[in-house]
């Protein structure tokens, strides 16, 4: 037997919390690799991201900052963490993150040999939220229908092409139903001061919601997809528990997807299946979902598939998964001495 | 023994939800150098505050842009954009790089033939031409680009009355998916307006049509809208020569180019979220070589780009007024300068760098200038280190409309200084005075005395 | 002014609250004046020390140690 790569990885996306980022159950599927023995670093935007005090999981963790302070921040912060650390790899999981991520993915590759394997700039703008009902067009996808709004002048024509409820969205994160029209004023006020302009207004389709991790290897094909129900749903509206599906449609809806943009990297499709049985996108996260680890469970290491690519191998597309394993939520009381907060408070760095 | 730096002593919340230190302990460098001049020593010889100009900016940046351009389409030619900044310094320096004069009122149509632009290279836009206006422009053979009907008709009237054919274009405006769609400009496509005008010119046989201009809006996030609107104007070119057999020779696609500056109520920083001058010429090139043109018959490509040539060359260094509390416990900063001199303060949350050396350490709080008057808010949330009385900031990317959009509001406008190429410094515009603005103004004699007990 | 007894302050300027289970940061003058402060050095004693010791002038000094002072109090590390 061949003993195992060392790789050193950075991912973020450690907020582990009721409402969960990728970042650690990346970490699970990595650290559980058959390819590779990962040493990982955390890359943390608050002090009380759980991951932070994950030692089992993040070997070493580094502030960084917000994506708002703008690119070159970040590669500057990132230059100090590469001389300590020499990473190979990172792996972003935050949406708000990836826009100076993809700015820097030559720079990071040329300045200090780190790589990453991420969407094209083209393959993110056009499946971002505001411009989802057009990528559906173009790639045969059905999507509900949706159209951008900029002010709350233009709310009461919405009713001319839209008929309650109405799914009120942010740029970039969260997503509220409305059931009149004071709700969507509220809503667009909660959402801009938040995310900013535009607002996205989606018609509500009725059906259950089933969503799809997958990777892509940027040539069209799909190395991954596993399709997955919520079986429970916090009041956030997050899965507490899921089950993987039997469901070829939706695969080869995926597969299609992933063929016709040629996306690259890992991804969630969330879907509405309706009664008749259509399938309609609601949403593409250009990212592994925080129940990517399912995939794992399921025979499908897409993080380490995702990890190979981005070192350059030729990756073989995944054949099957498992059906029916479930993944079941919980939450845990790491106990954590104020010191440890108190060094990623003021040095930002914690090992 | 010598005395340690002083600090202004803080103290700061951890974990409040904002960002801590080291979320913004990158994010500020002091700027102490503008093209290597002291700010400082700049202040300390000008004035706080005081707008600096660097020459090397607007050269690379207008480099940077025309080569994007010429790289993927062969005609190419820029305007500068009057409104933007008409410093007449600022003027020459895009003169001397080859930008014709794009102006839109007879003031800046003075000032631009003062500057030494030849009339043929002026292009005169805008929905405000008087008949003197027009007169000036038939006569010096500039570029008419006709907003509305009216114009059209009172054109058609003193085209008669001086018996000369003047060059002219129509501005048009058009769908191209961005919000808000300026259709208060000029013809509409999509109604048919456009047409209209095209048909009248024409068949009227007073003036030459000689090209077509549109200009989709400002401050464009999307390159993609550019492509529309060149492959509608292409468009319609191609089917003008169709019936008239009339050649369009110019293509004007205006202005509109996002700088780098971050939009008030955006998420990322603009120079993340800015389409870049590639991005741009990508956009507008492909599609017009794209269109229905043969390779000798291509038209030239004008573009007034305004903004994203000149606000990067611009700062503002100001200075320290005061420090103080506010209620709810952040602290307020109160600069020399205000929305009197920065006007873009009210759509950008301008980047602005201390002077001078700090440390890590920042506290969140509001900028405000010295106005007094409650709008006048800098940025109303900014993380900064603790600076005191006296201390010195510079504000970046303020080149663009704050030239010519600032007020004479409560205090007078400072000085403007351009840096040349060999870092040597030109007072380009002498600050305000007393009698500057009094010499303006008259005094009823029976208003010139009175008493107070 | 008096910091609070079970005030916990570490050399990174660490400040910890156990009372309230709040924490803070502060600079190195900051740091300072809450050891002269835990040190019962009252407001002139320190005025002396810090002027002797950073390049500063009275004025300046006197206002940024009252605000400090208030900030001090707002978060419930300092008391009357």
């Amino acid at each position: 037997m061949t003993a195992k790569k060392q790789l050193t990885i950075a991912v973020s996306g450690l907020n582990n919390i009721d409402s969960p980022g990728p970042g650690i159950p990346v970490i699970r599927a990595l650290k559980e690799s058959t390819l590779f023995d990962v040493r990982i670093i955390g890359l943390s935007y608050e002090a009380l991201e759980p991951g932070l005090y994950m030692h089992n999981l993040v070997d070493k963790s580094y502030q960084v900052p917000f994506p708002s302070a703008g690119t070159d921040a970040l590669i500057e912060r990132i230059s100090y963490i590469h001389q300590c650390e020499n990473i190979s790899v990172i792996i972003p999981n935050f949406d708000a993150e990836l826009s100076n991520f993809m700015k820097l993915e030559n720079r990071l590759l040329a300045e200090f040999g780190i790589k990453m394997f991420l969407p094209t700039q083209d393959q993110f703008d056009e499946r971002h939220k505001s411009n989802l009902f057009e990528f559906g067009l173009k790639h045969g996808i059905k999507v509900p229908y949706s159209k951008m709004i900029f002010s709350t002048a233009e709310i009461p024509a919405l009713l001319n092409e839209f008929s309650f409820p109405i799914v009120v969205k942010g740029k970039y994160y969260e997503a509220y139903i409305a059931y009149n029209i004071e709700q969507i004023h509220s809503y667009f006020n909660k959402l801009t001061s938040k995310w900013g302009l535009p607002i996205i207004i989606q018609q509500y389709v009725f059906g259950s919601e089933v969503n799809v991790t997958a990777i892509g290897d940027g040539n069209g094909n799909a190395i991954g997809a596993v399709p997955m129900r919520k079986l429970y749903i916090t009041d956030k509206g997050k899965a507490w528990a899921g089950i993987s599906l039997d469901d070829d449609k939706l695969v080869q809806i995926a597969n299609k997807l992933i063929a016709s943009s040629k996306w690259r990297g890992g991804m969630e499709l969330e879907f509405i299946k309706t009664a008749e049985n259509d399938y309609y996108l609601l949403e593409i996260n250009p990212r592994f979902p925080a129940w990517v680890y399912l995939a794992k469970g399921c025979g499908q290491n897409h993080p380490e598939a995702l990890v190979r690519m981005a070192l350059g191998e030729t990756v073989e597309p995944f054949k099957n998964y498992e059906v029916g394993k479930m993944f079941v939520r919980y939450s845990y009381d790491l106990i954590v001495d104020l010191k440890e907060f108190e060094q990623i408070s003021t040095l930002g760095e914690l090992s | 023994m010598e005395k340690l730096r002083y600090e202004r002593p803080v103290v700061k919340k951890l974990n409040t939800g904002m960002m801590n230190k080291f979320g913004t302990r990158t994010e500020y460098n002091p700027v102490t150098h503008i093209d290597g001049v002291s700010v400082k020593e700049l202040i300390g010889q000008y004035g706080s505050p005081l707008f600096v100009i660097s020459e090397r900016t607007i050269r690379q940046t207008y480099q940077d842009c025309k080569r994007a351009f010429t790289n993927r389409y062969p005609r190419v030619q820029m305007a500068w954009s009057y409104k933007t900044n008409y410093i007449n310094a600022v003027c020459n320096v895009f003169h001397q790089e080859g930008s014709w004069a794009e102006v839109v009122s007879g003031f800046e149509y003075n000032k631009a033939l003062q500057n030494g632009v030849p009339g043929n290279k002026i292009i005169f836009n805008g929905p405000d031409k008087t008949d003197n206006d027009l007169k000036l422009a038939i006569d010096h053979n500039s570029l008419i680009h006709i907003d509305h009907l009216d114009e059209l008709y009172r054109l058609m009237e003193i085209t008669k009355e001086v018996n000369k054919r003047p060059r002219v274009a129509i501005r048009v405006n058009m769908d191209t998916g961005v919000y808000p769609m300026w259709d208060r400009f000029g013809f509409n496509y999509e109604t048919g307006q456009a047409w209209d005008a095209i048909n009248k010119i024409i068949l009227n046989d007073q003036m030459d049509l000689v090209g077509l201009h549109c200009h989709i809006g400002t401050f464009m996030l999307t390159a993609n809208a550019y492509a529309i609107a060149a492959s509608k104007l292409a468009d319609l070119a191609y089917h003008i020569h169709a019936k008239f057999n009339k050649k369009i020779t110019y293509i004007d696609l205006g202005g509109g180019f996002a700088s780098k500056n971050t939009l008030r109520g955006s998420y990322l920083q603009g120079n993340v979220s800015s389409p870049s001058f590639d991005d741009y010429a990508e956009a507008i090139c492909s599609a017009l070589l794209n269109a229905e043109y043969s390779k000798q018959e291509l038209p030239l490509l004008i573009l007034e780009t305004g903004r994203a040539l000149i606000d990067d060359a611009g700062s503002l260094c100001g200075t320290v007024l005061a420090n103080k509390r506010l209620s709810d416990g952040r602290r307020a900063t109160i600069m020399d300068f205000g929305v009197n001199i920065l006007f873009t303060s009210f759509w950008y949350e301008h980047k602005l760098s201390p002077a001078q050396e700090f440390s890590h350490y920042t506290e969140d709080g509001v900028v405000y200038g010295p106005l007094c008057m409650n709008i006048d808010v800098i940025r109303e949330n900014i993380t900064l280190p603790p600076m005191k009385k006296g201390d010195n900031v510079v504000v970046h990317s303020v080149g663009a409309y704050n030239m010519t959009q600032w007020m004479q509001f409560i205090a007078m406008r400072p000085n403007v200084v351009m840096i040349d190429m060999d870092s040597k410094v030109h007072l380009i515009r002498n600050k305000e005075t007393l009698e500057y603005i009094n010499n303006i103004e008259e005094m009823p004699a029976y208003l010139k005395e009175f008493t107070l007990s | 002014m008096k910091i609070k007894k079970n005030i916990a302050i570490s050399e990174s300027g660490f400040i910890f609250n156990p009372t309230t289970g709040d924490s803070f940061s502060t600079n190195p003058i900051g740091f300072e004046i809450i050891h002269l402060l835990k040190e019962d050095k009252n407001k002139e004693e320190i005025k002396q020390t810090i002027l002797s010791r950073y390049a500063v002038d009275e004025s300046t000094f006197e206002k940024d140690f009252y605000d400090f002072s208030t900030l001090l109090q707002n978060s419930q590390i300092a008391e009357e």
